[in-house]
């Protein structure tokens, strides 16, 4: 197992040092001075010049990826300019937020997906398959921001059931001592009701429409591949058995049918992360979403680096992660690695 | 007759009760703001400080003095005057009889520390604005304060400025929000290498404003507290203020109409009209001074380098149009104004809608027509952008054939800078509110930035400097005058609008004051 995972880690650098040079190459080809940005709308040429020296674009660009790729040796993803604060610690601070969100999101339309595209597949042409159908349809028809503003306009601004979309926690009330970053999480250890309550109904509308989004591909791919195994040969085998459909569904044909969806699962969360960007936005989330494009638009660099590269690496680590859970699920794919 | 049931019911709810009671004042004195983006920094004199900075340095830290606040016409607010003064950290001020320096008498205030403000910190504050450079120094210099030997610490509680020029503009630039006063002790203390603790004071506030910052999350939410032993002036009403970054403007709109915030900054002109019609919540509107939303056109190359091509544009503009389609009516017209029109910018230019006189000029210019290009910011396109299209509408019947490029908000600075392009839609806004500082940077030959159409005049020239230095009324009111009527006559740029300065709140927010800076100054707010 452990060879694996080295091997594994091993075939991952090439990656990161291509994403390090791409992000490098695209910030600096993409559109947008820098320096002129951030002289503010009243300086005078030697003013930009001046910034531009500071901020060592006046370098010739070899000189530049060398100076970041020596930075970045010593875990320093340089300065973000719209925030002020070291990139670094800007990600540290923002990556459980929107963690947290996606995970939360992806949780929710798994609960509803998965049971879904079994009942789908195993009633197929039923009532329940057709509202799969449309359910999945309308989930990728909808573009996330629009999902987003009409739960905010119904359930905020007509019915006023939902919190203000400020963000993680109503103003009122601070966030739970730190330990994993995920404010569900933080104040159920610090013990503390109020909060994960607070917290909860905050984030109740953005997770549910990263949870539409996700919504059908997982389903669909459930009940695609529940369908396949139901017509398998082992399946027959095991009704003919005189099993009960429960276990025959549940054991025999969702047990093998798991290894499509978990790879859909790896995918949707990567989608989720992208799709989080508009959501953090139109939810005031204090995501690494949002984050990203606000220096994308200020053509602040260091912050734009950051981000590709921590979701280079964390779209690695997950790859990792459900190579080794098909070798949890499935005793062929560990032989196979 | 008290029964038990009432007894025991109020023994309950007693602890309830009081805490309601308790905790309604601190809902009073405490203020939710929701505005686009926060601060970068908490230095408004560090280089890349972007816009809310100014907000940090307004309520955080005082400066010797600052404009008076005048009551707004209709009872919404207050704004300001250039030339009035009242003291903030100078408890008195006096011009030299040979009106070459201006000596300050400090109050008895202290910064966050406790330490004492003295004379020392007021002379390494300012200095330090030079020193930094950038947009701090690009305003110093402004209004003449262009060497640290300017700046004198008589004694411990009297502060000089020697001037190296006469210039109106001196005093009114000691009131911005750049020339404010730190802890000069504490920062070198926290400084470490750095001199003027650059990177201390972005993080950390030294001063001795009315307000402290007592937690700041970049990118989410500043939140400050009233610092109880401000001297400054009256101690504001408000004890803590939230300012979250909601980055969606529909939020922001669904946040202060639902009553949860109780002031929004930045919400795009339809919005705050839409407020304004509804009258659930309070809109207050100032007209930004010195400010103008204009088409510039390009007088030193291309095809309005020839001025009747520039005129026959300002007298084919659909600018009617424009106020409505692009700003909703939040503006004041630029236009149709008359032809001798008094001293004051912005003013309203003489052309309106003429489509004869337009096509006239186009046929004596360019009687095949020309084909020109027209950039503007897709950061400011909610506003732009309409205009854009409506004005390439107006000139395709006068002959001018207009195309659009958008120009990513990042990058529309940069090509500016260029000043290649024939046509570009932009607004500007001077912080010091007169005449002759607006077209030293808009129309010199100097040629800055901002002199987006190039446009170079010997005429124009002579007659900014002559307004800029003269200490003679009469001479100044024809200086400005004769200026107003030569760009008038050139019309290098075409003014659309004087933009407002929107912002909505509750009912229950008083003590609006409007700055130059234009950024909220909790110090006059109030909440019933």
């Amino acid at each position: 197992m452990l060879k694996t995972i080295g091997d594994r880690l091993l075939t991952t650098i090439p990656a990161i040092i291509g994403v390090i040079v791409v992000s490098f190459l695209l910030t600096r080809i993409l559109p947008g001075d820098t320096a002129s940005y951030f002289a503010g709308p009243a300086a005078t040429p030697q003013a930009i010049e001046q910034i531009r020296k500071q901020l060592g674009l006046d370098r010739p660009l070899p000189e530049q990826f060398a100076r970041y790729v020596a930075d970045l040796a010593k875990g320093d993803l340089g300065q973000s300019l719209t925030t002020g604060q070291p990139v670094v610690s800007d990600i540290k601070s923002r990556l459980p937020a929107s963690a947290e969100l996606t995970l939360f999101g992806l949780i929710i339309s798994m609960l509803v997906a998965v049971p879904m595209g079994i009942a789908a597949a195993v009633r197929q042409g039923s009532f329940i398959d057709h509202a799969c159908r449309v359910v999945a349809t309308a989930g990728v028809s909808l573009p996330v921001f629009f999902t987003g503003l009409l739960l905010v306009y119904i359930f905020y601004f007509v019915l006023g059931w939902s919190p203000a979309p400020l963000g993680r926690l109503d103003v009122f009330y601070s966030a739970p001592p730190s330990v994993t970053g995920f404010y569900l999480i933080d104040s159920l250890i610090a013990g503390d009701g109020g909060t994960f309550r607070a917290a909860l109904s905050q984030i109740l509308l953005p997770g549910l429409t990263l949870a539409v989004f996700a919504l059908a591909p997982l389903a669909r791919i459930t009940r695609a591949s529940m369908l396949a195994a139901l017509s398998s040969e082992f399946v027959r085998t095991a009704r003919a058995s005189g099993l009960t459909p429960r276990t025959v569904i549940l054991t025999y044909a969702f047990r093998n049918a798991m290894l499509p969806v978990i790879t859909t699962l790896g995918m949707v969360f990567s989608f989720l992360l992208g799709a989080n960007v508009l959501v953090e936005k139109v939810f005031a989330w204090p995501g690494i979403g949002s984050y990203a494009v606000e220096a994308l638009i200020a053509s602040d660099f260091a912050p734009v680096q950051g981000f590709v590269l921590a979701m280079a690496v964390l779209y690695v680590g997950l790859n990792l992660l459900i190579d080794l859970l098909y070798g949890v699920i499935d005793p062929r794919a560990r032989a196979a690695a | 007759m008290v029964d038990r049931r009432t007894l025991v019911g109020a023994a309950l709810s007693a602890p309830f009760v009081t805490r309601a009671a308790a905790q309604a004042p601190a809902r009073n004195e405490t203020l939710l703001l929701v505005q686009e983006y926060g601060p970068n920094s908490l230095d408004m004199q560090g280089i890349g400080s972007s816009q809310p900075v100014n907000g940090v340095a307004l309520n955080c830290y005082d400066r010797l003095i600052r404009f008076k606040p005048t009551p707004l016409p209709d009872g919404g607010g207050g704004a300001f005057n250039m030339t009035d003064f009242e003291p903030e950290l100078a408890e008195s001020w006096q011009v030299a009889s040979d009106g070459m320096s201006v000596t300050f008498k400090l109050k008895d205030a202290a910064f966050h520390s406790g330490r004492a403000v003295t004379a020392k910190d007021v002379k390494w504050s300012l200095a330090r604005a030079l020193a930094i450079g950038g947009f701090a120094k690009t305003q110093m210099n402004a209004g003449s304060l262009e060497n640290p030997e300017q700046f004198v610490a008589v004694d411990e509680k009297t502060f000089r400025v020697d001037f190296v020029r006469r210039d109106k503009l001196t005093l009114p630039n000691l009131a911005v929000t750049i020339p404010f006063v730190f802890d000069s002790e504490l920062a070198i203390r926290n400084g470490g290498e750095d001199p003027w603790a650059k990177e201390w004071l972005k993080n950390n506030v030294a001063g001795s404003g009315a307000f402290k910052v007592e937690s700041w999350k970049p990118g989410s939410e500043t939140i400050y507290v009233r610092n109880d032993a401000w001297k400054g002036g009256k101690l504001p009403t408000l004890r803590r203020i939230i300012a979250r970054d909601i980055p969606s403007p529909a939020t922001r709109r669904a946040l202060i109409e639902r009553g949860d915030a109780d002031i929004s900054y930045g919400l795009p002109p339809k919005d705050f009209k839409d407020l304004a019609d509804g009258g659930k919540v309070k809109v207050v509107g100032v007209p930004v001074p010195n400010a103008l939303w204009y088409l510039a056109l390009n007088a030193a190359t291309g095809p309005f380098t020839d001025v009747r091509l520039r005129q026959a544009v300002a007298w084919a503009m659909p600018y009617e149009k424009i106020l409505q389609a692009s700003l909703f009516g939040r503006g004041v017209a630029m236009w149709g104004g008359p032809e001798n029109p008094a001293p004051a910018w912005p003013t309203p230019f003489p052309y309106k809608t003429d489509m004869a006189k337009a096509k006239a000029l186009v046929s004596e210019a360019a009687p095949g027509g020309v084909k020109t290009a027209l950039i503007f910011d897709t950061g400011a396109a909610t506003i732009a952008e309409p205009m854009a299209v409506l004005i390439k509408e107006a000139l395709a019947p006068i002959g001018i054939d207009v195309e659009l490029t958008k120009i990513p908000g990042a990058n529309f600075r940069g090509e500016l800078n260029k000043k290649i392009h024939p046509m570009a839609i932009n607004r500007f806004g001077g912080w010091l509110d007169f005449p002759d500082y607006y077209f030293f940077w808009n129309f010199h030959g100097a040629n800055s930035i901002f002199n987006i159409s190039s446009y170079q005049s010997a005429a124009m020239d002579k007659l900014i400097d002559a307004a800029r230095f003269t200490q003679d009324p009469a001479a100044y009111k024809a200086n400005v005058e004769a200026f107003i009527a030569l760009s008038q006559k050139d019309a290098p740029v075409i003014p659309i609008a004087q933009p407002l300065h929107d912002v909505a709140m509750q009912k229950s927010i008083g003590g609006y004051q409007f700055w130059p800076c234009r950024e909220p100054d909790f110090r006059y707010l109030t909440k019933t």
